[in-house]
């Protein structure tokens, strides 16, 4: 038990996937003018983030993996390099079975995250969260932890920064560094507040 | 091989005057990632242009017969199989590097710009327009990325390439290594500082503020916009 709160804690806040790993940077810049958009996307993130990495994470060590197949009776076969594509194709599927689902039986939360659910498909986060658990080997019940961990550690970047940001457009910026360049350098202050985390441990 | 003016404009465009980083705000996440060192940012810039003229070529071959309401998986087919095919040849050719690049490279398929350049201008323009505007953009995109790396590389380790250039005290130079540059946050940092740079000398970049600050004194002496 104790090794997963820990991977939560390291996935959240050490190896935060925005401000550590850079992650899901172009939308975590686009969609952070407003408090309310960037938790929509938040909650839209954590969603399929937790759904996708063990999806993959099942299809990789039964599918993929060197001797994956031995269970159907084929040895030897090392399908592990068109894991990028299968973790894409998953995540587009997923993101489209989840949109129909929402929209179906809880149409408030479908009307609330709007136009996030699709963009999500192109979040390098997302992607990055089912290759990170491919490299790093994780089983079944860590992918889970791992799932949901960067997820939320996204989601609370994105909030974060977009309260600095709704306060930050009263403030009077230096005309070349109005808009995306001061943003950049507030995600650089966040990151280097971030970095006090590292070195955690349970 | 003849370009005219056209292709030219479409080809230079993107290093400055239309800079996919520092205007349209695409591809940032590996642009930041991949910068502390000299030779994963060359690797990486040679990777991603190579995906995105390729890509945007392949997508403008068949764009009129890819049905719109499937377009985004058929580009990202495309995409994928290409990256698939440079990952290979890096972990083939230069397996030190595809281990520091780890996920990045793969991450190559949901970069902004790759989709973006499919999608706003190859689905519109015939292969060759596309091919350049794909090689464009990866240069654009290369150029921040180098200089963010030489900055880092040189001023963080004295290095560049992984050859001294400025001698280190440790090893009996003058120079003081900055150890902040080795770290994510400088990234960020050094983007802000050359959106500043570029938007310095081009005002026309300049985003509008969302308040005008009132003049002190009641002297109107604010910007005129």
């Amino acid at each position: 038990m104790e090794a997963y709160i820990n991977l939560f804690i390291k996935s959240v806040f050490i190896e935060n996937m925005a401000l550590s790993f850079f992650l899901g940077m172009c939308t975590f810049i686009a969609v952070s003018k407003k408090i309310e958009t960037a938790i929509g996307l938040g909650i839209a993130v954590v969603i399929v983030q937790t759904l996708t990495v063990p999806a993959n994470n099942l299809i990789y060590s039964y599918l993929l993996k060197e001797n994956a197949l031995a269970w159907a009776g084929i040895e030897g076969v090392d399908l592990s390099f068109i894991a990028l594509m299968a973790s894409i194709g998953v995540i587009a599927a997923i993101v489209q079975i989840l949109e129909m689902v929402l929209d179906r039986f809880f149409p408030a939360l479908y009307n609330a995250l709007g136009i996030f659910l699709p963009l999500i498909t192109v979040n390098c986060a997302i992607l990055a969260g089912s290759l990170f658990m491919i490299e790093r080997d994780y089983n079944f019940k860590e992918s889970v932890v791992y799932g949901i961990g960067s997820g939320f550690g996204w989601a609370l970047a994105i909030t974060a920064m977009a309260g600095v940001r709704e306060k930050l457009k009263y403030s009077d910026v230096p005309a070349g560094l109005r808009g995306l360049g001061i943003t950049f350098i507030t995600a650089g202050l966040m990151a280097l507040g971030f970095m006090a985390f590292s070195g955690i441990q349970l | 091989m003849n370009l005219t003016a056209e292709h030219k404009k479409v080809l230079v465009e993107p290093l400055v005057d239309n800079n996919p980083i520092t205007l349209q705000v695409l591809g940032i996440c590996s642009a930041l990632a991949v910068t502390s060192q000299l030779s994963t940012a060359l690797i990486m810039s040679l990777a991603l242009t190579s995906v995105t003229a390729c890509s945007s070529a392949g997508i403008a071959f068949i764009r009129n017969h890819i049905p719109s309401s499937i377009r985004i998986i058929a580009q990202m087919v495309i995409i994928a199989s290409l990256v698939i095919v440079v990952d290979q040849i890096l972990k083939a050719f230069a397996y030190e590097i595809s281990k520091q690049l780890s996920v990045f490279v793969g991450l190559i398929i949901t970069n902004c710009i790759v989709m973006g350049r499919a999608e706003a201008y190859a689905m519109k323009n015939p292969p060759w327009e596309s091919f350049l505007d794909g090689i464009g953009n990866g240069l654009g995109y290369s150029l921040i990325l180098v200089s963010v790396a030489i900055v880092r590389e040189l001023f963080g380790s004295g290095k560049l390439l992984g050859i001294d250039v400025l001698p280190l005290l440790k090893d009996g130079g003058w120079y003081v290594p900055n150890g902040l540059l080795l770290l994510p946050p400088s990234a960020f940092f050094l983007i802000g500082l050359l959106i500043w740079a570029v938007r310095t000398l081009k005002p026309q970049q300049v985003e509008k503020a969302d308040y005008a600050i009132m003049p002190a004194h009641g002297l109107a002496h604010g910007e005129a916009h």
